[in-house]
């Protein structure tokens, strides 16, 4: 993807200008390679571009990458403002089990689904005011404090289906198989929660001065502290944002399962989330929140995993295609690198600037 | 002693970095059984001076002779060989390690090829005792108080050859009483023959142990001489310069406000190992300067009144309220403003933009809730970098990107937006060229006419009497006097830090 810088002799100034200024938008290399990645998926598959509509509602590859690289991303847009305090958040996939356990149970105890949804969510809502007090007010260091929760999670959820029993955790409800894999105006429902929490998440970050704050944090917290910003208040509502995210990703993905799965559900979550963050070029070192980049590195995870899938690779190699394809994103996305690529390309192009 | 041959003799050395001669042609002498300390402002080249006698630099020019014979010191390791030991400021050993591996950490004893702890721990104790000192060598060194972590890192240092010892500033988080120790330790080390480098900012410190003195200024040296021979306020002089007299010309400021009620008084503030305790008052519409030497506490000063440093005594009234729970969030709200020196670490958020970084006081003084609009933001922006000639192609730069003096103010920008009553300047005009030193100074004196208390620190004196009513003169982390109106002159400032 660098050709086009390097080997560009034969453009006139004027649209070698322009590249030059556009491969520096954040938003050109995650797109490019999303592009891309479609549209090698365009030749394993003509179908993929295709929609067609069955029974009023849309369908195809295109939707249902959307659709299954949902649950990551809400989580990954609540991972995006935990790094973006350069802090971060393994506890996630504990969360989602958490959640399908909650979910279950008051399901069992016979609740109305709403009931049962505010209780999902308030526990998720839990978990990050925990992980929110052991990094604000003890100081540990994230990825300690947050591996608590990840640890324990899993067994607090195992823990929670104990007391229906735990003999069967399924259920089925309708109101939560329409939330997650029903329809609305044509669309999985889902897309809408999705888009819900991404606008609230875009209000919170640059509608009100929480984002500037979260950011000055992160950048600079010696700098923030004598500014007057409380840093402690900002990373407790960081961790309260993602704790929310990975609730509602834990509705959908359990609604999904109609079954508390405590092992399995969500599990390795946190990665893919992480991962999205930092292909949407958002730093672990933290001070910056780029929620539609990180949206946008989702989907290329999502997309890379379905294209895999549909191509014929042998199962065994998909995992480490994924990660080729990722390291090619992240080089790209690396200032030091283009530089790099461009210097040793430059005695072939000797007009470049 | 007089006539010995010098330990260490440096002979026209010089040193250029790009863009600044750090040292020009200094000749200077280190004799056997002295303590000689080495003073000087910022940027006079003591660093400079002590690496390439310590091997870290090499000169540009000039020779180096040790014992009367020309010596090349090109690494640390030849320093070392040459009998040359250093404690540099920053300690250098491993908290968290045990006494033992922090002494042995270069060579351990071993026994068929593995360590031998055993051996090591004696080693320790053995070198340990050379100093008197008698601490159980396994606890983790972190567990000893500095004053002891200072006294093995000397421990370390000292090997059985070492004939000159180099300490950078081994006083300056020690306390009364853990200095004492440590200079009857040098004394003790001076009657072994061993030459002592000691580069200290304590003036009381330099006269109790020192048998020489050595001022920098400028990369130059600019005198050497017997302790006793040197009086304070000729010291404090050599040391200070004379500089910038177009400054001292400017015109004074004006007339200090009637004497009203105090804007800010604190009464008590003190931070023990940080600073001595002291009282404050400053009145609105009145400039307070504090004066002093490198290393004098005037950071401290500055970082106790705004709350960015817990005191452990005193309080603070603001408008003759006591402040509660001070910290800079309950400093910013009521109106008081602080630019720290470091801006790099402490001011600027290099990330984010210009705009970002000179709303953010304000911003913060609103709450999260009550965001400031886009149009205003930018307003504010465009604003400031008028007033204050900022440097930038546009206000969504990268504040990273600037140069340092545009840095600063941007850092400046930000509290002047957030219309503080008293604001803190820690060297406001620190790595600002002159036309915006000159900018500046102007633009204190307006802000201070519109009924603005400014508390002012800076380590030059002109741009203190430039722009103070009344200055708080500082020495040794002590607050040692005031000077008031037109008592607010160069000299009177300067005979108060030598203390005559």
């Amino acid at each position: 993807m660098s050709r086009e810088h390097t080997n560009s002799v034969g453009l006139t100034a004027y649209p070698r200008a322009v590249l030059v200024r556009l491969a520096e938008k954040r938003a050109v290399w995650p797109l490019l390679a999303l592009a891309l990645i479609l549209v090698v998926d365009g030749f394993i598959s003509p179908e993929f571009f295709s929609i067609r509509i069955v029974e009023g509602h849309l369908f195809g590859s295109l939707v249902d990458v959307v659709y299954r690289s949902m649950p990551t991303a809400v989580v990954a847009l609540g991972m995006a403002v935990v790094i973006g305090t350069k802090g971060i958040d393994l506890s996630v996939g504990a969360v989602i089990a958490i959640c399908g356990a909650m979910i279950t149970w008051r399901l069992h105890m016979g609740d109305p689904p709403l009931i049962v949804l505010g209780a999902a969510l308030a526990a998720a809502l839990l978990c990050g005011l925990w992980n929110g007090l052991l990094v604000a007010l003890l100081d540990i260091q994230p990825i300690v404090a947050t591996l608590i929760l990840m640890v324990s999670g899993r067994g607090i959820a195992q823990m929670i289906n104990l007391l229906y029993g735990g003999t069967d955790p399924s259920f089925s409800s309708d109101f939560f198989a329409a939330i997650s894999t029903g329809h609305l105006a044509m669309l999985p429902s889902r897309l809408f929660v999705g888009a819900g929490i991404f606008a609230l998440l875009w209000l919170l970050m640059r509608r009100t001065a929480f984002g500037l704050f979260v950011e000055a944090v992160g950048g600079n917290a010696a700098a923030a502290d004598l500014a007057g910003i409380d840093a402690k208040m900002i990373k407790l509502a960081a961790y309260l944002v993602s704790g929310l995210c990975a609730g509602l990703a834990g509705v959908v993905i359990t609604a999904d399962t109609h079954t508390s799965d405590p092992v399995s559900a969500g599990l390795y979550i946190e990665l893919d989330a992480i991962l999205a963050v930092v292909i949407g070029g958002g730093s672990l070192a933290g001070g910056r929140v780029y929620l539609g980049l990180t949206l946008l590195g989702a989907l290329i995870i999502q997309s890379l995993t379905t294209s895999i899938l549909m191509s014929g690779v042998p199962p065994e190699y998909n995992l480490v295609v994924k990660a080729l394809v990722v390291l090619i994103v992240l080089l790209l996305q690396s200032h030091k690198f283009r530089a790099r690529i461009r210097r040793s390309a430059r005695p072939a192009g000797k007009h470049l600037p | 002693m007089e006539d010995a041959v010098p330990r260490i003799a440096m002979v026209g050395v010089s040193k250029s970095f790009p863009g600044v001669r750090a040292l020009e042609s200094v000749d200077f002498c280190l004799r056997a059984g002295e303590v000689h300390a080495l003073l000087g402002e910022n940027g006079a080249g003591k660093s400079t001076l002590i690496k390439i006698m310590t091997g870290a630099l090499r000169q540009d020019a000039g020779e180096i002779r040790i014992d009367g014979r020309p010596a090349t010191l090109d690494s640390p390791a030849a320093a070392r060989t040459h009998g040359i030991s250093t404690v540099y400021q920053e300690v250098n050993l491993v908290p968290t390690l045990s006494v033992t591996k922090n002494l042995t950490l270069e060579r351990q004893p071993r026994r068929f090829g593995l360590i031998s702890w055993r051996d090591a721990a004696k080693r320790a104790r053995e070198r340990l005792a050379r100093l008197s000192v008698d601490i159980d060598v396994e606890r983790p060194l972190g567990a000893y108080s500095v004053a002891i972590q200072q006294l093995v890192a000397i421990a370390r240092a000292l090997e059985e050859d070492t004939r000159v010892l180099v300490l950078d500033e081994p006083t300056a988080s020690l306390d009364a009483r853990e200095v004492e120790l440590l200079f009857q330790i040098l004394r003790d080390l001076k009657r072994q023959n061993i030459a002592i480098l000691f580069i200290t900012h304590f003036i009381d410190q330099v006269y109790r142990i020192a048998d020489r003195i050595s001022v920098l200024r400028n990369g130059r040296l600019v005198r050497t001489a017997a302790a006793v021979e040197l009086h304070r306020l000729e010291l404090i002089s050599l040391m200070l310069g004379r500089e910038l007299e177009a400054v001292d010309s400017a015109p004074p400021p004006a007339a200090a406000p009637a004497a009203g009620e105090p804007l800010l008084a604190a009464e008590g503030l003190g931070r023990r190992r940080y600073m001595g305790v002291f009282d404050l008052v400053i009145r609105a519409g009145e400039v307070v300067g504090l004066a002093g030497l490198l290393g004098s506490g005037r950071t401290e000063t500055a970082k106790l009144v705004f709350g960015a440093v817990r005191s452990d005594t005193g309080r603070v009234r603001f408008k003759g309220r006591p402040i509660t729970a001070r910290s800079p969030r309950r400093s910013v709200r009521l109106g008081i403003g602080f630019c720290p020196e470091n801006r790099k670490a402490e001011g600027i958020i290099s990330e984010l933009s210009v705009r970002e970084n000179i709303v953010l006081a304000m911003q913060t003084k609103r709450g999260w809730l009550r965001r400031l609009p886009v149009d205003e933001q930018n307003r504010l922006a465009s604003e400031m970098i008028n007033v204050l000639a900022i440097a930038t192609s546009d206000a969504e730069k990268p504040v990273g990107q600037l140069s340092g003096g545009n840095q600063q103010k941007v850092i400046l920008a930000r509290w002047l937006a957030s219309k503080p009553r008293l604001l803190i300047l820690d060297e406001p005009t620190r790595g600002i060229d002159v036309g915006a030193h000159a900018e500046i100074v102007a633009l204190i004196r307006r802000l201070c006419k519109e009924g603005m208390a400014l508390l002012v620190a800076s380590s030059e004196l002109e741009e203190i009497v430039a722009v103070s009513h009344r200055v708080a003169v500082l020495r040794d982390r002590c607050h040692v006097g005031e000077i008031a109106g037109a008592g607010v002159t160069r000299e009177n400032i300067v005979r108060m830090i030598a203390g005559g």
